[in-house]
């Protein structure tokens, strides 16, 4: 629907051709770099990597609901920051859940971590979310500075979720379950856990020597997807659908879309909501200002949207903008209302969620994680300057 | 008789013993185990927030709507096991509560174990599921602590009456 909507502004004049190319020429390696790291995780999951975890998580719960939850923050917060949350949801998500099956355990606590946590652990690296790869185009920080500012907010954004959720859960995880009915060691999918150790250091080195990150991802993928292809184990067809070619035509249509809403009177209207300065308390406020768009439009239009107007402004806001868009989806059941509504109107699925549990849990968690994360930011600033 | 043991993860071991112990032997047991909606639709919500990308062949929700169908057999086969008696094994869609107060319609007695706080005796060892069953129940119910219940000195001391 994006697509047809990007034609008819560029066809009505809403924005000119020169502002629609440059949005997608700034756009474009942006896509690209995210089709290589959705390629990657699809690509570790054949090697086995989600069911190791799985096995991994199983062997460190150690038998207890508690020791399945720590186990399960410390594998979702590292798989969404590595290979992006999109992973975390659509593969981890599932293996969580038969892992704590597997252990007679209550699923909720450990299915919600893993929910909660794609939206949390997702503000580490540039890869992490598309949210952060488009801040990154614009902002003009490194990928090693990036993280480095960001590391401590991810650290305390994560610890105040965990906290959260062993209150919130504490019936569920009360209830005990048993050790794993079979204690043999799991393989480990070393070929994978090498490779994208390798994409890891690739992106600090092609930062450190000023080049697109992007490469790195490209070269990982390329590694993982020969290997895979020898082996028969997967084919170009899976390889070119994991690469989500009409999601990254979408991405490229709205880009567009929202830049003729902003040429047309948004920006000036947006921007006098947007604190000036970048001050701890110009930083909460750009930061609240960030969560509440993505909870009223969803996080990906939220970015596109107040990039070009905080960016003006240096790191500190753009990555505060981050903060507000990647953890405040958590507040709202699909992320955001607009998600909600449209759903709702289409009635995809015959039985309504119970929103309350979801929401209830989303107003614990989301302003007391993004505060705190919002000083770590401010804390990290000022500590290695912005 | 008709007796339900109600068999949730973690706590059914208590009711499956407590069903075997305090009924007759040729008392009809139905084992009962329901799936809520809550777990996959959380799933379905993270997925749908990925504007754009939310294709429904690769909906996790769907996929742990599957593996929870499997998950609940096993358990209710586990269950059955440690029953050691014939028994009919019943699974349910839906708002939990609900669906345990609908299954028990014409059963005589309803096996439950407390699942909320179990350190302190009180109305918190209720979860709020349980709560509403035990409120709703149409029929007799038997409450049964899934580990041994605390001592007595966890119970709130007489309130002292202010003088007149």
């Amino acid at each position: 629907m994006a697509v047809p909507a990007a034609a008819i502004v560029i066809g009505i004049g809403a924005i000119s051709t020169s502002h629609a190319r440059a949005e997608a020429e700034r756009l474009g390696p942006v896509i690209g770099f995210l089709a290589a790291v959705l390629v990657l995780a699809q690509l570790c999951d054949d090697e086995g990597l989600f069911h190791a975890c799985g096995a991994w998580m199983a062997r460190a719960a150690r038998g207890r609901p508690r020791g399945l939850l720590v186990a399960v923050f410390a594998v979702a917060s590292l798989i969404t920051a590595v290979l992006s949350l999109d992973a975390t949801i659509v593969l981890l998500t599932p293996v969580v859940f038969a892992t704590a099956a597997r252990l007679r355990a209550r699923p909720r606590p450990h299915v919600y971590a893993c929910t909660h946590l794609s939206n949390t652990a997702s503000v580490l690296l540039p890869v992490s979310n598309l949210t952060n790869l488009l801040a990154f185009a614009t902002s003009g920080v490194s990928f090693i500075r990036f993280t480095a500012l960001m590391a401590l907010p991810w650290l305390v954004a994560i610890g105040t979720e965990y906290l959260v959720f062993r209150r919130f859960f504490a019936t569920d995880l009360d209830a005990g379950a048993q050790p794993p009915p079979t204690a043999e060691p799991p393989e480990v999918p070393l070929f994978a856990l090498a490779t994208v150790a390798c994409t890891l250091a690739g992106f600090v080195l092609a930062s450190a020597l000023g080049l697109n990150p992007a490469w790195a991802a490209f070269a990982g993928a390329v590694v993982l997807a020969t290997r895979a292809l020898a082996r028969r184990r997967t084919t170009p067809a899976i390889i070119v659908r994991a690469a989500a070619l009409p999601f990254l035509a979408f991405v490229l249509a709205l880009g567009v879309v929202v830049r003729a809403v902003l040429d047309n009177g948004l920006a000036s209207a947006l921007g006098h909501l947007i604190p000036a300065g970048t001050g701890l308390v110009a930083l909460l406020g750009i930061a609240a200002l960030g969560a509440v768009l993505a909870n009223v439009i969803n996080n990906l239009p939220a970015v596109l949207v107040l990039l070009p107007l905080t960016a003006p402004a240096g790191p500190a806001a753009v990555l505060a903008v981050l903060l507000g868009v990647n953890i405040g989806p958590n507040l709202t059941y699909a992320g955001s209302l607009a998600t909600l509504l449209w759903r709702r109107v289409v009635r995809e699925y015959n039985h309504d969620v119970e929103l309350g549990e979801f929401t209830l849990l989303g107003l614990t968690t989301v302003p007391a994680a993004l505060a705190l994360a919002v000083v770590a930011l401010w804390a990290a600033l000022s500590a290695i300057g912005g | 008789m008709t007796v339900i043991a109600w068999i949730v993860e973690g706590t059914w071991p208590a009711c499956v013993d407590a069903a075997r112990t305090h009924t007759q032997a040729d008392a009809d047991i139905v084992l009962l185990h329901v799936t809520g909606p809550e777990v996959p639709g959380a799933a379905r919500g993270a997925y749908a927030g990925l504007l754009g990308r939310a294709h429904p062949e690769r909906d996790p929700g769907s996929r742990l709507e599957h593996l929870a169908a499997g998950a609940a057999e096993r358990l209710l086969t586990d269950a059955a096991e440690r029953l050691g008696r014939p028994c009919t094994r019943l699974e349910r869609r839906g708002r939990v509560e609900r669906e345990v107060i609908d299954a028990v319609g014409g059963a005589d007695l309803l096996v439950l174990a407390r699942d909320g706080d179990r350190t302190r005796l009180g109305p918190r060892s209720l979860s709020p599921a349980s709560r509403f069953i035990l409120d709703h129940a149409p029929c007799a119910v038997l409450l049964v602590w899934s580990k041994p219940p605390p001592r007595e000195a966890t119970t709130p001391l007489p309130r002292s009456h202010p003088p007149h």
